[in-house]
């Protein structure tokens, strides 16, 4: 009898599933860590190119993508929290809000891409042969790093909407949401992630 | 059907893909068995090429880009096909579970998947060859500039890098939590075997130090397709910035390729011995020592390339600092072995050979360590010749060590002793005969990576060449002699304990069943604890 609950416990080891998350959720800080230290290089390097850089970005846009990322991150909590207490569709809505709001931050940055990329500010653009050494490393940074952060913003959300499948066909329920979590978790990082890359592009000037 | 060995059961699936889709811990370890000493064999033929080409100044056999391209493919397979995966994804895969009593590790579908990032990287390798540019000619280090410049098809193989990584993420990970989350009743850390405390610390710089070289490889290929200029000083780009992230991973990286290995030695040497493994606790934090200091010298690659004077000084004192727990495991080593009763079989073998092998490629690092030796011999043969005798003779030796210790276990059959000794031997021969010439012409002052060479040096090279084919011969005996062993059907064995083993993976039929273990053992000593040890008695 009791050596069938080890064998239960060994199949389903929630602690052990969530430290394999948070190991995981390691080596994305790490893979970010690199581009943080040539950041924080390029901009001991470039100091004042790296402000005149900073002030053609548009904070307005970034500290609504702020807002849209803090509130979804808001929303998986209350969904995991909502799904314990077993109300499901209420949990379903939450997720619901994250996914729409993770796909509106991606909107925002396209219309902040595509316009950058309409003054000819990209790499091997028309406009970059203008501007500085500095200038030209700033917005190298800025397309590599916010572009690295929207695919992980792409696969959060993918990660999400499945979960909202497993959730629907019962998979995911309140004794059991270890996978719900770990898609939280995942979520809180690429929200993270973002809390540096918006003061380190867009308010440091 | 309880007793059915890992080789034979029936699953879902039959004959080759019952193989390719087992998430069963000790099927992956085979299949990488078979995978990682196919690319060795590809390499070393690689570098049994260069050596060639080196016999004489000028011409021997191939042309200059072909020299390049050689040197780089053998330095990119051994390194992220061969020793970076070697150990862990082999023996880890196959005893890790069996160690710490457990029926798998934790995230038995995450280890299969991360077998198949191995095969994908490596087929990337391969295409890389011959699509685009041809095959990469930059060394294995991909530095910038030129990794940015060069027509070869650089981004293909840096790609393949990047996705082996993932692969060797995943081991780590997956080790990571088998350890913490799986270890039977009873076993407490300091229960564990000191092959388990080497791969945890491995594990722990595979989760933290390959996601910067992740990067890294990355912004070489965006810099390739794109112009972003992070690297290219055309464009605004530091390339020392390159060869700063590139060295915050690969230095920690031949800890990750020597920490497992000397897992090993820590536990063929009590086995052979005949007696408890003299300071268990030292040996498991040195592991976990040389882990974390492993992450503060990566500098000490880069004393030539203009980094400040205050930075090289602390780079080179933190390297002489790493020197401290590796030499105590090397004493730890010796002390078991101090009025041991030593039975001398063919594993152990390799294990003298490696303690006297690594001890020289260790006393040679510190000689690069120190700042005003190393601007003499950066970039010579010095180099080459340190980096083989740690690498090759650390990891390389004992991957063959571990694999003629464990041969028995796994498969179930028992390879001639006398002949393994021979090729031990001969190896060992060969192998000094290759590389302890390159430190002297690496001293005289002959570069590494170079085509062509004065006539003075051709004596050393000559030597090295000729140790080449005595180290392959050896080599190759070693290997046949496993494959004879595993192919006839006349030395079939079922011994539970050839070599009389303390260690869980002993206790388990041979070879292993499905889930290792009928029950879940419960273990109440030290991994080496021997009760019918007579003890020498006190004088009173």
């Amino acid at each position: 009898m009791s050596n069938e609950a080890a064998v239960a416990h060994v199949h389903r080891d929630d602690e052990g599933s969530k430290m394999g998350m948070w190991l995981f959720l390691f080596t994305e800080l790490l893979l970010f860590g690199g581009m943080f230290i040539l950041y924080a290089s390029y901009r001991f390097m470039y100091p004042d190119n790296f402000k005149v850089a900073a002030m053609r970005l548009d904070t307005l846009i970034g500290a609504v993508n702020t807002i849209l990322l803090l509130t979804s991150s808001l929303t998986v909590v209350l969904a995991i929290t909502a799904l314990r207490r077993n109300q499901k569709t209420f949990s379903l809505y939450l997720l619901g809000f994250t996914v729409v709001a993770g796909g509106a931050f991606l909107v925002n940055k396209f219309f902040e891409w595509s316009a950058k990329i309409h003054h000819g500010i990209y790499p091997k653009g028309p406009e970059m042969a203008n501007l500085s050494d500095g200038e030209n490393v700033f917005y190298g940074l800025y397309y590599v790093m916010t572009g690295l952060h929207a695919l992980h913003i792409i696969v959060g959300l993918a990660f999400i909407i499945f979960m909202m499948v497993f959730i629907a066909r019962g998979k995911q329920t309140g004794d059991n949401c270890q996978k719900l979590e770990n898609a939280g978790l995942y979520w809180h990082l690429v929200d993270i992630i973002w809390i540096f890359l918006f003061p380190l592009f867009y308010l440091i000037h | 059907m309880d007793n059915v060995s890992y080789l034979d059961y029936k699953g879902k699936h039959k004959g080759l893909l019952g193989w390719i889709l087992s998430t069963d811990h000790k099927r992956i370890a085979v299949l990488y068995l078979v995978s990682l000493i196919a690319f060795f064999l590809v390499a070393m033929t690689f570098g049994f090429l260069m050596r060639l080409e080196m016999l004489t100044p000028g011409k021997t056999i191939i042309d200059p880009q072909t020299y390049n391209a050689l040197f780089t493919l053998h330095g990119v397979i051994m390194i992220f096909l061969f020793i970076i995966p070697g150990i862990p994804a082999v023996f880890g895969n196959f005893f890790l579970p069996i160690m710490l009593g457990a029926k798998d590790v934790s995230f038995p579908r995450l280890n299969l998947l991360s077998w198949y990032f191995y095969i994908g990287g490596a087929a990337l390798v391969l295409i890389s060859l011959f699509t685009g540019g041809g095959p990469i000619d930059t060394g294995w280090t991909f530095y910038v500039p030129y990794s940015l410049r060069t027509q070869t098809n650089v981004s293909l193989a840096v790609f393949a890098a990047f996705v082996l990584g993932f692969s060797s993420i995943l081991t780590g990970l997956n080790f990571i939590v088998t350890i913490h989350r799986t270890r039977c009743p009873g076993m407490g850390w300091f229960k564990m075997p000191l092959f388990a405390w080497g791969l945890y610390s491995t594990a722990w710089i595979q989760v933290l130090a390959t996601p910067v070289i992740g990067i890294t490889l990355l912004l070489i290929i965006l810099e390739r397709f794109f112009g972003v200029g992070i690297f290219d000083p055309a464009l605004g780009g530091d390339p020392l910035l390159y060869q700063h992230l590139f060295w915050i991973y690969s230095h920690p990286a031949v800890y990750i390729m020597i920490l497992p290995a000397m897992g090993l030695v820590s536990e063929i040497i009590p086995t052979f011995s005949k007696k408890d493994i003299f300071g268990y606790g030292p040996i498991a934090m040195s592991s976990l020592a040389i882990a974390f200091l492993g992450y503060l010298v990566w500098g000490h690659h880069m004393f030539s390339s203009g980094i400040s004077d205050t930075s090289r000084a602390i780079f080179s004192f933190l390297t002489f600092i790493v020197a401290i727990p590796t030499g105590i495991k090397v004493f730890n080593w010796v002390a078991t072995l101090y009025k041991a009763s030593i039975d001398a079989r063919a594993p152990f073998w390799f294990v003298v050979a490696f303690i006297i092998i690594f001890s020289i490629g260790g006393l040679t690092g510190l000689v690069l360590g120190s700042l005003n030796t190393d601007i003499h011999l950066t970039d010579t043969y010095f180099v080459v010749a340190h980096f083989h005798y740690v690498m090759f003779g650390g990891m390389g030796l004992l991957f063959f060590g571990g694999l003629h210790y464990w041969f028995p276990k796994m498969f179930g059959k028992m390879y001639n002793e006398k002949i393994a000794k021979l090729g031990t031997l001969i190896f060992v021969i060969g192998f000094n005969g290759l590389y302890f010439p390159m430190f002297i012409m690496g001293y005289l002052g002959m570069p590494r990576r170079y085509y062509d060479y004065l006539p003075q040096y051709q004596i050393y090279h000559v030597i090295s060449t000729i140790g080449s084919w005595v180290l392959i011969i050896g080599i190759l005996i070693l290997v046949f002699n496993l494959l004879k062993a595993l192919l006839s059907k006349s030395n079939t064995t079922t011994e539970l304990n050839p070599w009389g083993g303390t260690t869980l993976e002993w206790t388990v039929p041979t070879p292993p069943p499905l889930e290792n273990f009928d029950v879940i053992p419960t273990v109440t000593h030290g991994p080496y604890y021997r009760p019918n040890l007579i003890k020498p008695e006190k004088s009173h």
